[in-house]
């Protein structure tokens, strides 16, 4: 007899809603967060897009903690001296089951959380997992401090840095060119502030991604969210490529938060705090198995995560993966059976999805960000001298904008230019 | 001024950095923790290889490892950001222990 019938481990978007979904099936439910609070130790660029959320939260607009709804998305190339900013507002983008929110993760995992204790789910906090315990091949339970607690099925959300995972299903830490450091600080403003300079009506908000000199033209990128009372402003760099920059991590940052289309937003905010975390970016293929026996993964822990560079989602594809590992476990209890074959149905859950058809479909983009230096540099450069082109008046009479234009492609290469691009749209 | 490392060489030395003028320190000030003074969560070898050093200074997020002019390593585990950017960089090569931080101990985001 198991002390629990079911362990989740970490409660963040994953983690709490497989809880809330074991609990709400009245299976006797475990959470062990080492946070002190829920979301102490989460944290997000970040935009969360909301069909999976109202999928399991229906009321979630008027009980969850959302900071803005996005109504402006921005996407910019950026070199040291200009930027290229595409500008796009849609009614789309505002309506409901479209609807996307900046979020902060503190407020919002306490409140997910919240919904998983309501439901029957118990929780402790402030203890990591330290290991699992095994009986052969099969987990177990966990061991965290002093107590070992033992469960029909353990779910692992404990996110991209998982320390579980190889005992869990046999993976491996992943080499440093499938994750991406990402940094934030939170810029408090006052409301209307954060609205007058991101445009914004009121809870309006804006998601505005960057590429090229953010990150000093290595592979990456930065972003801003208007928060209610803040600015969200961060980078994400992949590891491989960072690791050889002359630029430090905190100084791409320290000098992005300087650049000319950046400051003035931020200007006379306050860091009230500074945020690290790691992003998966290496795609299906970096994905360990999402099932072992006695054990399931979710969220971030089984690198679900997708960046398109115009498009980051990692919180969404965790609360869907989570919901299908709480049911799927939910299903198993109820068969008595939760070996690898008997969870077998999360698999198949997720591959009918969005989720996995997501991560499929996505599935060559990662590899055409790092075989693509030049989206980095070249092409945001390329793209300020052509608009220079369009827009500087400098009293010498104007050349044909074909002529004028000509050597700049030619420059680049018009092959290069061609493959870059049937290679891009091909990987989305 | 420093020079610059080679952008596709093997990684140069920290003190190479292009520019080093953050003060990082500031804005960790701004976070809340409780540091486990007792125990390390991170650990490096003794003598760490300065090439597989210099790619920490880089890539960890809080800045916690650090080069001085004359050449000195140093690294400071308690204003971790937990996030396991150096676990991923050098967890074959100079990082000899990574954990979490002990119970109700490291990082408390109070925004996230």
């Amino acid at each position: 007899m198991s002390d629990f019938q079911a362990i989740i481990v970490g409660s963040g978007c994953a983690g709490a809603v497989a809880a809330y979904e074991l609990a709400r099936d009245g299976k006797e439910t475990l959470v062990v967060e080492r946070g002190n609070s829920n979301g102490a130790k989460n944290m997000t660029g970040g935009r969360l897009y909301s069909p999976a959320l109202e999928a399991i939260f229906p009321d979630f607009r008027d009980e969850a903690p959302l900071e803005r709804r996005i109504s402006h998305e921005r996407l910019s190339f950026l070199t040291a001296d200009a930027c290229t900013t595409i500008d796009f507002s849609s009614a789309a983008l505002l309506q409901n089951g479209q609807d996307s929110y900046s979020v902060l993760r503190a407020p919002f995992d306490a409140w997910l959380s919240s919904k998983a204790e309501a439901a029957g789910a118990e929780y402790i906090n402030g203890i990591a997992v330290e290991e699992l315990l095994k009986d052969g091949e099969r987990v177990i339970g966990i061991k965290a401090g002093d107590d070992e607690i033992s469960a029909d099925v353990v779910v692992l959300a404990d996110g991209c840095n998982s320390l579980l995972t190889e005992s869990a299903v046999g993976y491996h830490r992943p080499g440093p060119q499938t994750l991406a450091a990402g940094i934030k600080q939170i810029i408090a403003l006052d409301e209307q502030t954060v609205s007058d300079r991101t445009g914004n009506r009121a809870g309006e908000g804006t998601a505005w991604l960057f590429v090229g000199d953010a990150t000093k033209g290595h592979t990456g990128g930065g972003f801003i969210y208007s928060n209610r009372e803040s600015i969200s402003v961060g980078l994400v760099a992949t590891l491989s490529d960072l690791a050889r920059s002359p630029y430090s991590l905190c100084q791409m940052l320290e000098d992005f938060k300087a650049h000319p289309t950046v400051e003035p937003l931020l200007a006379g905010g306050t860091v009230v705090e500074h945020s690290g975390h790691m992003v998966p970016e290496g795609g299906l293929k970096m994905m360990p198995d999402l099932t072992g026996d006695g054990v399931l993964l979710a969220g971030e822990s089984a690198m679900i995560c997708v960046n398109l560079g115009y498009r980051v989602r990692g919180m969404d594809y965790a609360l869907a993966a989570g919901m299908h590992a709480g049911r799927a476990a939910a299903a198993a209890l109820d068969a008595g059976d939760t070996s690898r074959a008997g969870l077998a149905g999360y698999q198949t859950a997720l591959e009918a999805s969005f989720v996995l058809q997501d991560m499929r479909q996505f599935q060559r983009f990662p590899h055409f960000l790092e075989s693509t230096p030049r989206l980095f540099r070249e092409y945001p450069e390329f793209a300020r001298d052509a608009f220079n082109r369009l827009f500087v008046v400098d009293g010498q009479p104007d050349q044909p904008l074909t002529k004028s234009l000509k050597p700049l492609v030619k420059s680049l290469g018009y092959g290069t230019l061609f493959r870059d691009l049937r290679k891009g749209l091909k990987s989305l | 001024m420093n020079k610059a490392v080679e952008q596709d060489g093997p990684g140069g030395i920290a003190s190479d950095l292009l520019q080093n003028t953050v003060n990082v320190d500031e804005y960790l000030a701004q976070n809340r923790y409780s540091v486990d003074e007792e125990n390390a969560h991170i650990e490096l070898v003794a003598n760490p290889d300065p090439a597989e050093f210099a790619k920490l200074v880089r890539v960890c997020p809080a800045g916690l490892y650090r080069q001085d002019a004359d050449g000195n390593l140093s690294f400071d585990y308690a204003g971790c950001l937990e996030c396991g950017s150096c676990r991923i960089v050098c967890g074959d090569t100079i990082i000899a222990k990574w954990s979490n931080p002990g119970p109700t101990m490291g990082v408390e985001y109070r925004y996230g």
